[in-house]
């Protein structure tokens, strides 16, 4: 198992992403006024995944967990919304992000405690098993959560109210919701990066690399492990609240653990050695599953191709490649 | 009273088929350390198989040429699980268990697309069959014959693969390895073929459970992924890569669900999920694993 080489100086590592970020950043928020409407939307969609990703990652990638029940937290943060919407009639985005932080909060402490006792294949199981039990009370308990119909969610209005979609819903989509997104899957994205490079996150890395040895160290395992199941979970929670209005519908589809594997998916895609992996992947994921979709009725035979192909011969993902064969050149010069 | 004996036999019969589904996921688990997520969808190629052969290509013919016919979903499945250990697995029992876990995810999606594309998104049935065995009488209560069938096969399936695991020279290689893959190989065991049989066998159990459930029920798509997840259970509860605890959590899974039916339906994959938690949670290998 490689182990990424640890910054010596966070700062400057610090420095370095942020030449990268700015650019990025500049361009996506440059996005809505080149491409039209749909391809706004599509990368919407794609940042949203990318936010569910970067929490799960922190797990997989740097707790050494796989979570095979992300599809729950992303459910719980989707349907927190739809059911506030629906009993409470509330309609700021704000509050539907807080509501749905709230309702991860607590759903991640309780699943985080049963299975953060476990690594390995155990953690993956009974994570799986955890989210079907949400998935089956979401698709049962119909009077409540719609079952199959799902919940209809309205345009919220963003920024307390400053900003409301009543006008045209694509222009709203692709424009003012496009970059509440954007700024949100910024603040995500510097608070996982401050998150990762902390004391915290080094202990994390450390647990995964050597558990016997972290503990002896003094690092209490099971309750790094609770916290990073709690934040990865709040992460990919707080991308469902995103996603719900977005899509304007939430179904049980979501809480099935078959979209834990396309987070599991995207995230290894990328390469979930690297902390940008997981943000890549979500975002070529999320293009590569649309068009796979309306190329033909077969996708998934086409996906599950793509994902053995990429187990097998690019384990490392796309961020993983492209830096072997940047060295690669840089050698060859 | 019959009301109960048929509440027993229905249990028994959900008993049946998930010891022949997760019987295979934990034996496979048991030798080579991979859980299957594909697993699911092995089950539902075998029920997909049988319901083509004897409900579409031998339609025309009588009860004693369908129930003849009625393996052939076993054994196409287990052809189909020779074929994918070494050329999809093998490559990965050195790697992080991340990656397998990641293939058999990736070999789901395949699977239930292939079965789409073979066979179309519409339900298969073989229901001649069922419906020529006709039924019996308890009392006030009506039960299908074929249902008997279907748990005497489990049964069977049971007490064939504690001889074969027990009592056979098969079956001590099969042990050995499972124990320590290292010490079988230096004392000469040719561990690759002892995985391919391994897989097959767990392959053909699912395909068995497949093929005998697939008369009284439909193939439809989605089957295998359902089916998974309720062998997750048995094996958490029974134990993974335990037989006998595949076993023991089959019946337990049964009669709960067979209850949750009648009792309890909106809650009743909760409970179940509930009962693996408690049972993890006092005995984290399972009622039958080694810790």
């Amino acid at each position: 198992m490689s182990v990424p080489p640890s910054p010596p100086r966070p700062a400057s590592s610090t420095a370095r992403a942020l030449r990268v970020a700015v650019p990025v950043v500049v361009l996506l928020a440059l996005v809505p006024l080149i491409l039209p409407a749909y391809g706004a939307i599509l990368l919407a969609y794609g940042l949203v995944m990318a936010i569910a990703a970067l929490g799960f990652n922190l797990l997989l990638g740097y707790t050494g967990l796989l979570s095979f029940g992300h599809s729950a937290y992303f459910g719980v943060g989707a349907y927190a919304v739809a059911l506030m919407v629906k009993y409470l009639k509330v309609g700021s985005m704000e509050l539907f992000l807080v509501g749905a932080i709230g309702a991860a909060v607590l759903i991640t402490a309780l699943f985080g405690v049963v299975c953060v006792r476990y690594t390995t294949i155990f953690f993956g199981i009974l994570t799986l098993a955890l989210s079907q039990v949400l998935w089956s009370l979401a698709f049962k308990f119909f009077w409540v959560t719609g079952g199959t119909d799902g919940l209809r969610v309205p345009t919220p209005s963003l920024f307390a109210g400053l900003v409301t979609g009543s006008g045209d819903k694509i222009v709203f989509m692709s424009h003012a919701y496009y970059y509440y997104v954007l700024i949100v899957f910024c603040l995500c994205v510097a608070l996982m990066w401050v998150i990762v490079n902390s004391p915290f996150g080094m202990a994390l890395q450390a647990i995964r690399d050597n558990e016997t040895r972290a503990e002896f160290v003094g690092v209490r395992i099971w309750r790094y492990r609770w916290v990073a199941f709690l934040v990865s979970g709040v992460f990919t929670g707080l991308a469902g609240a995103l996603w719900v209005p977005l899509n304007g519908l939430t179904t049980p589809d979501i809480m099935h653990w078959t979209f834990s594997g396309e987070i599991v998916f995207m995230t290894v895609l990328g390469g979930f050695r690297s902390f940008a992996g997981p943000i890549i992947g979500a975002v070529v994921f999320n293009y590569l599953k649309t068009y796979a979709v309306g190329y033909t009725v077969y996708w998934q035979l086409l996906l599950g191709a793509v994902l053995v192909g990429l187990v097998l011969s690019l384990p490392t993902g796309i961020v993983g490649t492209a830096g072997r064969l940047a060295a690669r050149l840089q050698g060859r010069h | 009273m019959d009301v109960l004996l048929i509440h027993v036999l229905n249990s028994l019969l959900y008993a049946s088929v998930l010891f022949l589904i997760a019987g295979g996921l934990s034996l496979i688990y048991g030798v080579m350390r991979i859980v299957n997520l594909a697993h699911g969808n092995i089950y539902a190629f075998g029920a997909y198989v049988t319901a083509w052969v004897v409900g579409s290509v031998a339609a025309g013919a009588s009860m004693p040429v369908w129930l003849v016919l009625l393996p052939v979903g076993a054994v196409a499945t287990a052809i189909l699980g020779a074929g994918l250990e070494p050329t999809l697995l093998r490559p990965f029992y050195k790697r992080a268990e991340e990656y397998q876990l990641l293939c058999t995810f990736g070999l789901l999606m395949i699977l239930e697309d292939v079965m789409r594309l073979f066979w179309g998104p519409y339900p298969l049935s073989a229901s001649a069959l069922f419906e020529g065995f006709g039924s019996l009488t308890f009392g006030e209560s009506i039960y299908p014959t074929y249902n008997f069938l279907v748990i005497g096969v489990g049964a069977a399936a049971a007490i064939f693969l504690w001889a074969f695991i027990y009592r056979t020279k098969f079956g001590v290689v099969l042990r050995a390895t499972s124990q320590n893959m290292r010490m079988a190989s230096a004392l000469g065991v040719n561990v690759n073929r002892v995985y391919v049989e391994a897989f097959t066998l767990g392959c053909f159990m699912a395909g068995l459970g497949g093929a005998i459930i697939v008369p009284s029920q439909s193939a439809v798509l989605g089957m295998g992924v359902d089916a998974l997840v309720l062998s997750f259970i048995v094996v958490v509860i029974g134990g993974l890569g335990s037989l006998e605890g595949a076993l023991v959590g089959a019946i337990i899974v049964g009669f709960v669900r067979e209850a949750g039916i009648t009792w309890f339906a909106e809650i009743e994959l909760a409970v179940l999920y509930l009962i693996a938690a408690l049972v993890l949670l006092v005995r984290p290998a399972g009622l039958f694993g080694r810790p």
